[in-house]
């Protein structure tokens, strides 16, 4: 076990440097930044002394050693464009996007897994064929349209929920909450619901599937013939053992979520990462891209780490697969 | 009689028998119809600015063009295109786009999946792991930064859908390979001596195909899914161009003013084509996955 892990946190770290080495060759080819950052009326003087202070007169892989050397320190470069510290521009941008995708992947389960538990149950029930049906119409649904409908529907037609903006944050631990305050939930709700219907029709499928499995299993029919009520069979029985693979399949959704997120702060101009890093791409502001895109892929690569350690510990199949 | 019927006959009178699977091959069709004769069907070419009239801007649906030459039933746009016209000129960029990055990706992810299995050792795994890598990363991150480098364009768009996908295919078609080439009749071609490389194309990738097809057609309602995110966020296609992404970006700052049909109607087009996708695919997944046949 602990050489397979030795090894995956290995094979992990290298990803990771690979990572870095794509991101940071990738985005050297996009323009330059200095046509950009610096006004045209400087003269040459000057101009060269702006490239020299941007670190960008070096040549590329050793802008690449400074780079990384700087990463393994938290120092990802200076904002070109907000003049901070880029991981500490990342970061505190990051609560946000977390909260955002928390709550989104939270709405997925709480609504998901009852569906989809009677989808499985009742397989042959109309409601559970309207689900199904529904949930290609969940997977179908561009994103960013729906986020637009939920506007116009609640925001505009309605005017029940605001439609931007992150509204009244209270201070927790450091961190600035929506979740502490009713305003805030007022401004959460809108976006997390775009972000969580795709994972809810995901859910919902995955749950009817686990369910459809496990019901005609002998421990089912055991826990049945000991004279179990079948309240207490399917919530202890059937549904515990579905919830195994959904965690692992939410556990790495999160990531994606977190991604897709970039879409829907831009819409619901939600001051979260995702929004910083489009604007970013837009201005060109290398340092700020590349620190988003290490963090995310830190994330990535923690994430997946963590799911094949726990599925080793929590499956004695895996481990036993491993071992020959 | 005794009536013979292949696997493929088998597979489309199976496919036939769901309603679902029949509406969305139904108004898939028409879609593809609409697209394919789209100067016929519509009364202006919304991308040719001589027929645009910018009195026309922003008419609700149902309202006549200020000569009374015709009505847009479907309203008009920022720009006063006929949001009809413009609707379905869109659906061909959607469709174009969709099918044309899923076939390229098809082909490259194929080959490679196939060449992997064919390799095995260190090109496997160093393939393998390359495909690993790619489809552990969220697609639209990949999409934005790749656009991001390239600028817009339509060609750009096809090139960075291709990107993401091939790797779906080639997971696959590997997969496939390896439990085909295990099999009986492989077995037998190779007691014929035929050439192993004409073995895994000749015998072996036939038998692969209904996986990859199911795949392709889920790719392709991807793809066009985040065309339109991309050219709504404005990255993706330029907005010379028609797409039904920058149509509702377009409607997006009309829609706090209710001027709702800019951003609805695009978008129900949209949801649409991916629907019916999805129902065809959805159904393909049962029908040519031997695994659920009872």
């Amino acid at each position: 076990m602990s050489l397979w892990l030795l090894r995956r946190v290995g094979q992990a770290v290298l990803v990771m440097l690979l990572m870095t080495v794509i991101v940071f060759v990738g985005l050297n080819a996009i323009g330059n930044p200095v046509d950009i950052l610096i006004g045209e009326d400087l003269n040459q003087a000057e101009r060269v002394q702006a490239i020299a202070r941007l670190g960008l007169d070096q040549p590329l892989w050793q802008q690449y050693i400074t780079f990384l050397n700087g990463a393994t320190h938290g120092h990802l470069g200076k904002s070109f464009v907000h003049h901070e510290d880029a991981l500490q521009l990342i970061l505190q941008r990051l609560p946000a996007t977390f909260e955002l995708a928390f709550s989104a992947l939270l709405m997925a389960i709480v609504i998901g897994v009852p569906l989809g538990l009677f989808a499985g149950l009742y397989p042959d029930h109309f409601a559970s064929r309207l689900m199904m049906t529904g949930s290609i119409v969940g997977f179908s649904l561009p994103s960013f349209w729906v986020a637009l409908m939920l506007i116009m529907l609640f925001s505009v037609h309605l005017g029940w929920l605001p439609a931007s903006g992150r509204g009244a944050t209270r201070e927790w631990l450091g961190i600035q909450w929506s979740w502490l305050t009713l305003d805030g939930w007022q401004h959460l709700l809108l976006p997390a619901l775009n972000l969580a219907l795709f994972k809810i029709s995901l859910v919902l499928r995955l749950t009817r599937a686990g369910v459809r499995e496990i019901l005609p299993q002998d421990f089912v029919k055991f826990a049945r013939a000991k004279g179990l009520s079948p309240l207490r069979v399917t919530l202890m029985h059937v549904l515990r053992n579905t919830l195994i693979p959904l965690v692992t399949v939410l556990g790495l959704e999160l990531g994606s979520t977190i991604a897709y997120a970039v879409v829907t702060e831009s819409i619901f101009a939600w001051p979260g990462a995702g929004k910083l890093i489009l604007d970013s791409i837009n201005t060109l502001d290398r340092p700020v891209v590349v620190a988003y895109l290490m963090v995310v892929v830190v994330i990535f690569v923690s994430l997946n780490l963590l799911v094949d350690v726990l599925y080793r510990l929590l499956d004695p199949r895996v481990r036993l697969e491993g071992a020959q | 009689m005794i009536r013979v019927e292949s696997l493929w006959q088998r597979g489309v009178l199976d496919f036939l028998r769901s309603p679902m699977a029949i509406v969305g091959l139904l108004i898939l069709a028409v879609i593809v119809l609409a697209a394919l004769f789209a100067p016929w069907i519509t009364p202006q070419n919304p991308y040719d600015l001589m027929q645009l009239d910018v009195l026309d801007a922003r008419l609700a649906p149902g309202a006549t063009s200020g000569e009374g030459h015709y009505t847009y039933w479907l309203g008009t746009d920022g720009q006063g295109r006929d949001l009809y016209s413009a609707i379905v000129y869109g659906l061909r960029i959607s469709l174009l786009v969709g099918v044309g990055s899923a076939l390229i990706a098809a082909v490259i992810g194929t080959l490679v999946g196939l060449v992997s299995a064919y390799a095995g050792g260190w090109v496997d795994a160093l393939l393998m792991r390359l495909v690993d890598l790619l489809l552990s990363f969220p697609g639209i991150l990949m999409a934005l930064m790749i656009l991001a480098w390239l600028g817009k364009g339509v060609g750009n768009v096809v090139l960075t859908l291709v990107v993401l996908e091939w790797a779906y295919y080639a997971r696959t078609a590997r997969g496939q390979a390896l439990v085909e080439s295990r099999r009986e009749y492989v077995e037998a071609a190779r007691g014929q001596g035929i050439s192993r490389w004409r073995i895994l194309v000749g015998h072996i990738l036939p038998n692969c195909l209904p996986p990859l097809i199911v795949i392709g057609a889920l790719q392709i309602a991807r793809a066009i899914t985040l065309e339109a995110t991309l050219s709504f966020l404005g990255l993706g296609v330029p907005i010379t161009e028609p797409s039904l992404g920058l149509l509702i970006a377009n409607g997006f700052q009309f829609m706090l003013g209710d001027e709702y049909w800019i951003s609805v109607f695009p978008g129900l087009a949209l949801l649409l084509t991916i629907v019916a996708i999805n129902l065809v695919g959805d159904r393909l997944r049962d029908v040519l996955n031997p695994r659920l046949q009872r």
